[in-house]
């Protein structure tokens, strides 16, 4: 535990020094806050428009965003400890791979739940206080839960980046296929879903269809994000699809969860079998 | 109890074999030199030591553990060979972290960065320093938590040779204080007079282990001895020559003649009873002569084997 710990504040410190911590929490507030009130210009309109409206934009652009943020604090995680001949070093002392690991997770979790915390909890701060009778308990839960499942979801791709990190020799493959992953989950999924829909003309079993979308991460976080409003006419593409997913917004909870947990298992399994 | 007992240990990378049945032991409070060419064999050792390598066959004990036992690496200090730390931290940030993973003091930090000459620069980002100044930083990482047993990789590399010198003295320090210490080196000068013996690597076999003195004996390599200022040096050439010595004539008056063990003494007193020469140097046969004999029959060895 205090091994996990003492690589921990590590990182932390590093992306408290490097401004990593300070950056991601600016942009996330500066995006929150514009979008916030500017979000629905593109419909000739200026100012805060409602509390759905505002998530459901921030929430598909965080999709974009957070994978990307997380894949690059955590794509040389362990290769680059490996360039720099200091996880050599370190597997001499007493630290257990595992504990390398976990040490990692928990100081580059903790850069991004408090970027987020900041970052989106600033700009609700300013929704609070400079809109007018804004409902307060609405405002609480939504981005609550958003900060939340976007916490999640930089999670999901932290873990994945010790995947490749674990896997990989050179820091710059490493950068290479982090922006494939990135690029798979965040763009082409949802593309070859689409694509399976029209090409399949209905024949696709649409009873499996929905699931399908719970298989890429970004998707079952956009999910969360915009259900349980009093409109829903938010959702478009292949989020309509999640209408007809027959299951509550807890599975969705531990679906993210599932998808923080496996990545993590199989980064760990990575890491045990690379050659010193 | 030995620091170090490898007993009977191959290591095979897929269908290459790295070391061939190895076996190796370092005491207490001893300070153990090895040797030998790009992929002899001494990084793998080192890494079984280390316990990052599993043996393929035999055994590997170090302070009568497992190797990978986390009571050894508290124990344990290790100088990697490239290391070339976190480029953002500062070298006294750097090692308060080492400190911390190994559970050690962190109060001992200063007093280690005093000790390797880093002291000035300690609060200045790794990213400025020199190489040398890193392999010094390597260093006190290594001494972190006072090890009983130290693992140095070419530890003079980069260092200057009043630095090198500060390293040997500290080796000699180490030792008395009952430190055990491998030093795996390619730089054999000026090693010799710090440690207790000599392991040979080549081709992943362990060609020769011992003191100085019995390599020395068990190689038979010849001293070189010179005179000077001697009366009667063409009689003593004759002589030699009809004994079947090799010698020769350097200068006006005097010899340059190769001992072979057990004529030194009596060539000695030749030079000085007959000769009365003024000046007399010896020259022993030193580690790179040594090292330079047992690569020569590694070679041939292998050669041999072959053609059979």
């Amino acid at each position: 535990m205090t091994q996990i710990w003492n690589i921990a504040r590590k990182e932390l410190s590093d992306g408290l020094r490097n401004r990593w911590l300070l950056a991601i929490s600016l942009l996330f507030a500066v995006l929150a806050v514009g979008i916030a009130w500017l979000g629905a210009a593109a419909s000739g309109q200026l100012g805060f428009t409602s509390i759905p409206a505002t998530i459901a934009s921030l929430a598909s652009l965080a999709t974009f965003l957070v994978p990307l943020i997380a894949l690059l604090l955590a794509y040389d995680a362990v290769v680059g400890e490996d360039e720099g001949g200091t996880l050599m070093l370190l597997l001499t002392y007493p630290l257990g791979r595992g504990q390398l690991l976990l040490g990692k997770f928990v100081g580059h979790g903790l850069i991004l739940a408090l970027a987020t915390l900041i970052g989106f909890g600033c700009a609700a701060l300013a929704i609070a206080v400079l809109v007018k009778d804004v409902e307060l308990g609405l405002l609480v839960w939504a981005f609550g839960r958003f900060m939340l499942s976007s916490t999640l979801l930089g999670w999901v791709f932290l873990a994945m980046a010790y995947v490749l990190s674990s896997k990989v020799t050179e820091k710059s493959s490493a950068a290479g296929l982090a922006l494939g992953v990135w690029f798979a989950f965040v763009l082409v999924f949802d593309l070859a879903l689409l694509a399976l829909l029209v090409l399949s003309q209905g024949k696709f079993s649409p009873d499996l269809l929905p699931w399908l979308l719970l298989l890429n991460p970004a998707d079952v976080y956009r999910l969360i994000n915009l259900s349980g409003f009093a409109d829903s006419g938010t959702a478009a593409g292949v989020m309509a699809l999640g209408g007809d997913l027959p299951i509550g917004g807890w599975w969705l909870w531990l679906c993210l969860l599932l998808w923080v947990g496996v990545p993590l298992l199989l980064a760990y399994w990575v890491i045990l079998r690379r050659p010193t | 109890m030995n620091a170090v007992e490898i007993e009977g240990v191959s290591q095979h990378y897929g269908a290459m074999t790295v070391l061939h049945d190895l076996n190796l032991c370092l005491g207490e409070g001893e300070v153990l030199g090895l040797f030998g060419h790009n992929g002899a064999g001494k990084t793998t050792s080192m890494k079984l030591i280390l316990g990052l390598l599993q043996a393929s066959r035999g055994r590997v004990q170090v302070l009568g553990r497992n190797p990978s036992d986390a009571q050894v690496r508290r124990q344990l200090g290790y100088l990697p060979e490239n290391v070339t730390f976190y480029a953002q931290l500062s070298g006294h940030e750097t090692l308060c972290h080492f400190a911390r993973l190994k559970g050690a003091a962190l109060n001992q930090v200063d007093a280690l960065l005093e000790q390797v000459g880093l002291a000035a620069a300690m609060h200045r980002r790794v990213k400025t320093y020199s190489k040398g100044m890193r392999q010094r930083l390597g260093l006190a990482q290594a001494l972190l938590g006072a090890p009983r047993l130290l693992l140095l990789d070419e530890p003079t590399v980069g260092l200057d040779p009043i630095a090198t010198q500060d390293l040997y003295q500290l080796i000699d320090r180490l030792r008395q204080q009952g430190t055990s210490i491998i030093l795996c080196s390619h730089v054999l000068p000026g090693v010799e007079a710090h440690i207790n013996r000599a392991a040979i690597l080549a081709n992943g076999r362990l060609q020769a282990v011992g003191s100085l003195s019995s390599l020395r004996e068990d190689a038979g390599l010849p001293a070189l001895i010179r005179a000077s200022g001697l009366q009667h040096s063409e009689q003593l050439l004759q002589r030699w020559h009809g004994e079947g010595h090799k010698a020769r004539t350097i200068g006006a008056d005097g010899i340059e003649v190769v001992a072979i063990n057990g004529h030194k003494l009596d060539l000695l007193r030749q030079l000085l009873g007959d000769g009365q020469a003024q000046d007399i140097d010896i020259h022993q046969p030193s580690l790179e002569d040594l090292y330079r004999y047992y690569m020569d029959k590694a070679r041939t060895t292998q050669a041999a084997e072959g053609v059979a």
